[in-house]
Order: C-alpha cells, then structure tokens, then sequence
C-alpha cells in the first residue's frame, strides 16, 4: 500500500464510503472530516468519539483493513486503507 | 524473531530521543521504540500542519544518519519477557521481541481527565487531547472551544486551537488567581518559558481566562453544544460551544516501569537517582514517567539517561546543574497549579466514571477498595485498563492503581504466541 499519490493525497473508505485525505492525516482526524462525531458506540449504546488524542482511552477504536481494534488517532491514513467504526448511523 | 540491542528506549519523546542520541554518541546500539507513527511524544507532536521543527528536527535528522539507532515506530510493548526483553507489538510489523542489556524507559504522561456530567459526548476531549488531535488533521476551524482544567498545557492547546482557525472562547483554569499570578511572576527565571508564554497566549486578547473556575456539566444532543462553568464558590455560567478541551494535567506513565518491579515515588512517578537509575539493575527511567516537569527538564533528564546506560557517567555529570534548574522550574509549575477542592470534588452519582464499562461514580464509590470496586462493577477492566478512571480513582478515593499484568493494551494473538515461540525451550509437543 503506498502512503501518498503524486499529488500528498490518499484515498481512503469510511464505512463503504471513498473519499480523500491529506497525506499523514490521521485516522482519526479523517473521521472528523468524514463528518460522523463519533468512532464507536459504548456499551450502554452512547455515541462516543476521541477523548484523548493519543492512544490511552481507546474511545478511536475502529476495524482499519480488517484489523479489529485499531487506535484512529496513533494510525496514519494510507492509500487503499479501508476503515469501518461502530459508531451510530 | 528476537534482535538484541545494548540499549532499548520505550519511548520518543523529547528523553527517549534525547536518550538515543547520547547513548548512540558512546558507540551502543540503540533501539528506540515508539506508539505513534512519528516520533516526537507529546509536546511534540508532529502532523500535517505542524513538521518537525529544531530541536526534533535536528534531532531527528542525527538520528537518522546513525547507523546503530533503529527507531521502530507504531510500536507498542505488550509485556516484558524473561531474560530481559520486550514483546511488542507494532501495527506494520506484527509481533516482535527485542532483548537489552540497559533499558531506558521514557515513557512519558498522559492527561489527568476528571469526570463531569457529560464528558463522554462527542466534541469533549482532554486539552492535550485536543491539540493532539488538531495536529493530526482534526479540522477545528471556525469552531467554539472551552479550553478548561489546570496548568501550563492549557496555553499550548490554545495556541494550537487559535492557529488552526478555532474561536477558543474561554480558557477555565482551576487554580486561584492569586497562585497564577505568583507562578506568572516566577518566569522570570526562566526568560525562554516567560517568551513561550506570552507567544502562546498573546496576553488572552480576545477570550475570556477565568481563574478559580471549573467545568460542571457538558450538554447536547449527541454531541457537545455547551458547557456549565462553575466560577469561584457558587456561580455558574453557561457557554455555547462545539468542544470542550479539559484536563486537569498530567499523570506519569509508569504500566511498564511497574511491571519490571520498578519502585514508584510517593507521586506515583517511577522513582530514579541522580544517575537516572531505577530499583531494577540495568534499568533507566527519564522524562515526564519520573515526574511531571515539562521538554526542558525531560531533554537534559533523558541526556543522562542515555550518557550513563553507555557508561559516560563523567559527562552526565557535566548535565546535572542543567537538570537542577528545571526541576526547580517543574516544582514551580507544580505549586502553582496544584489541585484546588473543587477541582478534585466528586461528581454527580450517575456520572460516568469508567468510559470503557460504562459505570458510574455512584456504582463505583460503594466500594472500599479497586480490586471490590473492579470485580463487581468491571470499572477499570475494559480497553484502557483503568489508564483513564484510575486517575479519576485515585484523585476521588485515593486508590493507587493496581500491579499491571500483561498484555498491557488490546493485543493480537498473534503477538502473544510470538513470545510462546522466541521462549521455547527444548520441550515435547
């Protein structure tokens, strides 16, 4: 998987949408971006979205490329990546 | 697959790198390992918008002309092995051991993030938190932002949040307006923080600094919309806004120093000599995992760090008169931001206290102890393993966080059978 075009841009998929990212942006940013608030859903069934930016409350945690529990905001956005999160629709 | 290393350093932030370079100046082979995908810890942090700049750069650019440094990025120790090794895990590389003769630890602080009502809406983050996120792309233009909690980080997450095109429209600190003003005072002795600063802040034109004041409750609909501020002893405000960046500073990261039978201070930090020496033989601790003290002192801390684990103990000497100086400078920082009794006041019972478990302060106090409080209500048991509520805990109930086990994060299978392997010894199947 590259990490960037020619032009510093990726493209990524957020929950089977495509769309494109700056080079080195963070997953987690990306989300935010993408538009939805939240990455996951609690187990009380609360939206919930990144809390402490750097890899401890595990609130980012999204299915990057098949691999399940992947932290957003410690991932860097890579050509091809596909993301899945589970948070509310 | 196991590689052996003179030195190993958990952590690249300014010590861990400060560490590498020393070390690898003395001619040991270094390997620096490293959760983000870029190097630079927390203070900093690289992104999009925000490329190295000197020192990291410079830094940076030493150590990757060296050949006996290999930094090993997105890399995360999941538990320490017998005979002096690591099993780690890393998003690009799998599972992976690596052994050491001298072990460096830099692991660094996380944020002190007190619950309020409503901190688990999307838009609440903690104040580092924010700015780490802001540098990784999040985009924050024209948005509303209460920056709140305690201390100096509240001036960096400002100054990133007012570049990236935010409206920070209140900066809440908790301390007295009195202990900012004598700490304000106090930088005179330390021209290069007293310039930092006033860049940082800009003397707070255009928002509101409110001394003496906390957050009480966050509300929305899904997401954060806005925040009740409790100023001084009993009046509240409300602030319309799109986030809320809290923290209430930091707290040592010390889940491996633990592990490996390391003593703790009475802070909670990892406790080290003048050599930067631990309890455990062969192993090193610098930077913020051995108490709260901001790049400087984490620089000069992890420059002796790395001189003495590669036996040039003459030339950390020479580094002690730098250190001194900024330890006096982190007690300062200490005293003045000290937490206040409303800052550290419990929150409402159906607050959530554990974000992982979804349990509240009230299910969670009827417990005399972590361990009661753990088994029937699962509050620190989840994805974080208590790094986040065991603050709140602690500041609460005054419980210490428990002996960590491994795996010390969410790890792969995988990861885990790699140590089974490397360990095997001549057994029958």
């Amino acid at each position: 998987m590259r990490s960037a075009g020619t032009s510093g841009r990726v493209r990524i998929t957020i929950d089977g949408e495509t769309m494109e990212m700056a080079a080195g942006t963070t997953v987690a940013a990306a989300l935010a971006i993408a538009g939805g608030p939240a990455t996951r859903t609690s187990v009380s069934g609360q939206p919930r979205a990144p809390l402490c930016g750097m890899g401890v409350c595990q609130e980012c945690r999204v299915t990057i490329d098949g691999r399940a529990h992947a932290l957003a905001c410690q991932t860097l956005c890579r050509d091809g990546q596909i993301i899945q999160t589970t948070g509310p629709r | 697959m196991t590689a052996h290393y003179d030195i190993v350093i958990a952590g690249a932030g300014p010590a861990g790198l400060s560490a590498a370079r020393a070390a690898a100046g003395q001619g040991a082979r270094v390997a620096l390992l490293d959760d983000n995908p870029r190097a630079g810890g927390q203070v900093w942090r690289q992104g999009p918008a925000h490329p190295p700049k000197a020192p990291l750069r410079d830094l940076l650019a030493e150590l990757d002309a060296h050949p006996d440094i290999t930094l090993l990025s997105t890399s995360r120790v999941i538990a320490s092995l017998p005979g002096r090794g690591l099993l780690v895990e890393s998003a690009e590389r799998g599972g992976f051991s690596v052994t050491w003769e001298r072990l460096i630890l830099t692991t660094g602080a996380r944020e002190r993030l007190l619950p309020f009502s409503g901190w688990t809406l999307p838009g609440v983050t903690g104040a580092g938190g924010l700015q780490a996120l802001i540098k990784g792309g999040t985009p924050v233009h024209g948005e509303r932002i209460v920056i709140a909690g305690s201390g100096p980080l509240l001036m960096a997450s400002l100054a990133t949040a007012r570049d990236a095109g935010a409206h920070v429209v209140a900066v809440v600190e908790q301390a007295s307006t009195a202990a900012v003003a004598r700490f304000a005072a106090s930088l005179v002795a330390t021209p290069s923080k007293a310039w930092q600063a006033m860049q940082l802040t800009r003397g707070f034109t255009g928002l509101r600094y409110w001394t003496n004041s906390i957050v009480r409750e966050a509300r929305g609909a899904g997401r954060v919309e806005e925040v009740v501020i409790r100023r001084g002893a009993a009046r509240d405000v409300i602030l319309a806004c799109d986030r809320v960046a809290c923290g209430y500073g930091l707290v040592p990261n010390v889940t491996l120093a633990q592990s490996l039978g390391c003593v703790l201070a009475g802070s909670g930090a990892i406790a080290v000599d003048d050599a930067q020496c631990t309890s455990v033989d062969g192993v090193f601790a610098a930077g913020e995992c051995t108490g709260i003290g901001g790049m400087e002192l984490a620089r000069v801390e992890g420059e002796i760090a790395g001189l003495v684990a590669s036996g040039a103990q003459q030339q950390a000497n020479a580094l002690r008169a730098q250190r001194a100086r900024w330890q006096r400078f982190a007690a300062r920082v200490e005293k003045g931001f000290a937490l206040s009794d409303p800052a550290r006041a419990m929150p409402s019972d159906n607050t959530l206290l554990c974000r992982c478990e979804d349990v509240t302060v009230g299910e969670v106090c009827v417990h005399p102890t972590w361990r009661d409080a753990k088994l029937h209500t699962r509050c620190g048991m989840g994805a974080c393993q208590g790094r986040i509520c065991g603050a709140a805990a602690q500041t609460y109930f005054g419980w210490d966080a428990a002996q960590p086990r491994p795996p010390f994060s969410p790890a792969q299978i995988g990861t885990l059978m790699t140590a089974a392997c490397a360990d095997a010894p001549a057994q029958a199947d």
